[in-house]
């Protein structure tokens, strides 16, 4: 197998994993195949959407996080917090009791990542502006969008916006803002919670970018767990520390229509979930479109409030959100907040740190750079699937025989790995029974197949 | 690589599925994404040609190393004036395609602009036979 171009957040236990094929036959890339009884994820075709997160029945995918120690290597333990995060709590928890708990278990400083959104859509706005040339221009806010991209198509890796997401602005923010305090840059850690793999995946290997903005990825439900029990622990909580980083329009960012709200322009679309935004994709690649200026794509359903390491139902987290939002929006009428924020006076810098290098296509369905050779291989694709029985059956260990087709023509595979070409070769005796057998348990493992003969 | 596709009169909703299945091939060819899109663009054109005015029809595709060759062949009415049909905004479209959004005239043009290759084989009442060529290289 060709080496991995991405880090992947995604990772299976195989040693709880029993092969049930569920992950495989729901991941949107066909990404997965089962070897020696295990799920094995294709590190380039994963584009860390999750979906077989979502799926699996015994919990062995799982989403690998920093030890939550590794805060206490700095003195400055920033935590950036994504509106989202707020809510997963219900009504009754308020705003400022979650920042204050999170300082209670062991940060020094508390900002929402919504607070650079302002930010944010000013350059995406600019350069929208300045890109008429390029429509339609797609949002880099979800990683998983951007990898799906880039691996399957290829062609619209120009329109997308190579502006930093809001969570890198926020970071580069407040780590300025501590040096101009005095801080030694070598003190200050800064902590994102993310409620996806994709966002993980992109901090650790960013795309178009030399080096993360942030220090550490905290998962979601970790943090979740951990600010809820000293909830429920401590009722008292510091009444003086406000929740105000991020303006009322802000904090809806990471769900459907965040963006395209923000955004100046005539024809845009806001589509979430994955299998959604590649059918759109598919359109938009073919031209089928008219006059599109801008499209919002995020690969989990509800976006953000839809991540796989959300707590609770995706439509209640959108519903709290969006009533802090109101509430938020009454008080800035009212007076009782502003709407500019600490952060603006700082946009100067933010601008001068904003955008990403080039983002390169990473396409997965090309069979080889040289076209002789891809052409042999979808020659032989073509032939190897006219053989096979269109079952579908993954008994091959790959998701479609079309995917065992592409297997075989890539020498990852074998024609005798279909159960129903076993049967045929044993008839015509090119192959023995026995060795159908050790094919099977290359596949699906000794335990699996090791019963049956012992029965027989 | 040899590949057919059958043409239904009066069934838009099922156009594009030549064009589609021509992008994935190419794709995995590595052709270069501009050419994949003007050959998606003008196959699926004369698709609609076919399925607006003709009576049914075969698509067939030929892909080699160097080139793809698509070849629109239909039964029906045939082009009687070839000058007219390749000028911009000529249509004979029936008022009722023209509401599905087709029949603006920019059909046969737009296929010329983005093959390499286009000849038009047509006999007034027997059928038309379009076929393109574009070359990889």
């Amino acid at each position: 197998m060709s080496e991995s171009f991405f880090y992947h957040a995604l990772k299976i236990d195989h040693k709880i994993c029993y092969g049930c094929t569920l992950c495989m036959r729901n991941c949107p890339t066909e990404a997965i195949r089962v070897r020696n009884g295990k799920a094995t994820i294709y590190g380039n075709k994963c584009v860390d959407c999750g979906e077989c997160y979502k799926v699996c029945p015994s919990g062995a995918v799982y989403v690998a996080q920093d030890d939550f120690d590794n805060i206490y290597n700095f003195k400055y333990r920033v935590v950036l917090m994504p509106s989202v995060f707020l809510g997963q709590f219900s009504e009754d928890i308020r705003a400022s009791q979650v920042y204050s708990v999170i300082k209670d278990i062991g940060f020094t400083h508390v900002i929402e990542v919504e607070a650079a959104v302002a930010t944010h859509t000013k350059l995406t706005n600019k350069y929208i502006r300045e890109h008429e040339d390029r429509k339609p221009l797609i949002s880099t806010f979800c990683p998983a969008v951007v990898r799906l991209i880039q691996v399957k198509f290829p062609a619209l890796v120009d329109n997308l916006i190579p502006i930093k997401a809001p969570v890198d602005f926020t970071s580069i923010y407040i780590r300025k803002k501590l040096i101009d305090e005095g801080a030694d840059p070598n003190e200050i850690g800064v902590f994102y919670i993310t409620p996806c793999a994709a966002k993980i995946a992109a901090t650790k290997s960013p795309v178009g970018e030399a080096k993360s903005t942030v220090d550490g990825v905290l998962n979601m439900d970790t943090m979740y767990n951990m600010v809820y029990k000293q909830i429920k622990q401590h009722k008292e909580y510091d009444k003086t520390v406000s929740a105000n980083d991020a303006p009322s329009d802000s904090i809806l960012f990471a769900l459907t229509n965040g963006e395209k709200r923000l955004t100046h322009c005539k024809k845009s679309f806001a589509i979430d979930e994955i299998h959604n935004v590649m059918d759109f994709l598919e359109k938009v690649e073919n031209d089928d479109i008219e006059d599109l200026d801008f499209l919002e794509l995020r690969a989990c359903d509800e976006s953000c409030a839809g991540g796989i390491l959300t707590c609770g139902n995706r439509f209640l987290i959108n519903d709290r959100m969006t009533q802090r939002a109101r509430k938020l929006a009454d008080r800035e009428r009212n007076g009782e907040t502003s709407r500019r924020k600490e952060i603006h006076s700082q946009e100067e810098f933010l601008f001068a740190n904003s955008s990403v290098a080039k983002i390169m296509p990473r396409s997965m369905m090309v069979l080889d750079d040289d076209i002789s050779i891809a052409f042999e291989k979808l020659t032989r694709i073509k032939e190897i699937e006219a053989k096979l029985p269109q079952t579908d059956c993954n008994v091959c260990g790959a998701p479609s025989c079309h995917a065992l087709a592409e297997d075989i023509a890539c020498d990852e595979a074998k024609m005798s790995d279909c159960v129903f070409m076993q049967r045929n070769l044993e008839m015509r005796n090119s192959l023995k029974v026995e060795e159908s057998v050790e094919i099977m348990k290359k596949i699906w493992g000794e335990e699996k197949i090791k019963d049956y003969v012992l029965k027989k | 690589m040899h590949n057919e596709f059958k043409v239904v009169e009066g069934d838009f909703a099922n156009a594009g599925k030549a064009s589609s299945e021509i992008k994935k091939t190419l794709k995995q060819l590595n052709i270069d994404n501009q050419k994949i899109k003007k050959i998606v663009v003008a196959v699926y054109e004369a698709e609609v040609n076919a399925i607006a005015h003709a009576y049914g029809g075969t698509i067939y595709v030929d892909i080699d190393q160097e080139k793809i060759v698509v070849v629109v062949d239909d039964v029906g009415p045939g082009i009687p004036d070839m000058d007219k049909a390749m000028t911009k905004g000529f249509s004979t479209a029936s008022a009722k395609v023209r509401e599905m959004g087709f029949g603006a005239g920019m059909g046969l043009p737009n296929i010329k602009n983005n093959v390499d290759e286009l000849e038009i084989k047509t006999e007034v009442g027997v059928g038309t036979e379009v076929k393109m060529v574009v070359n990889f290289q």
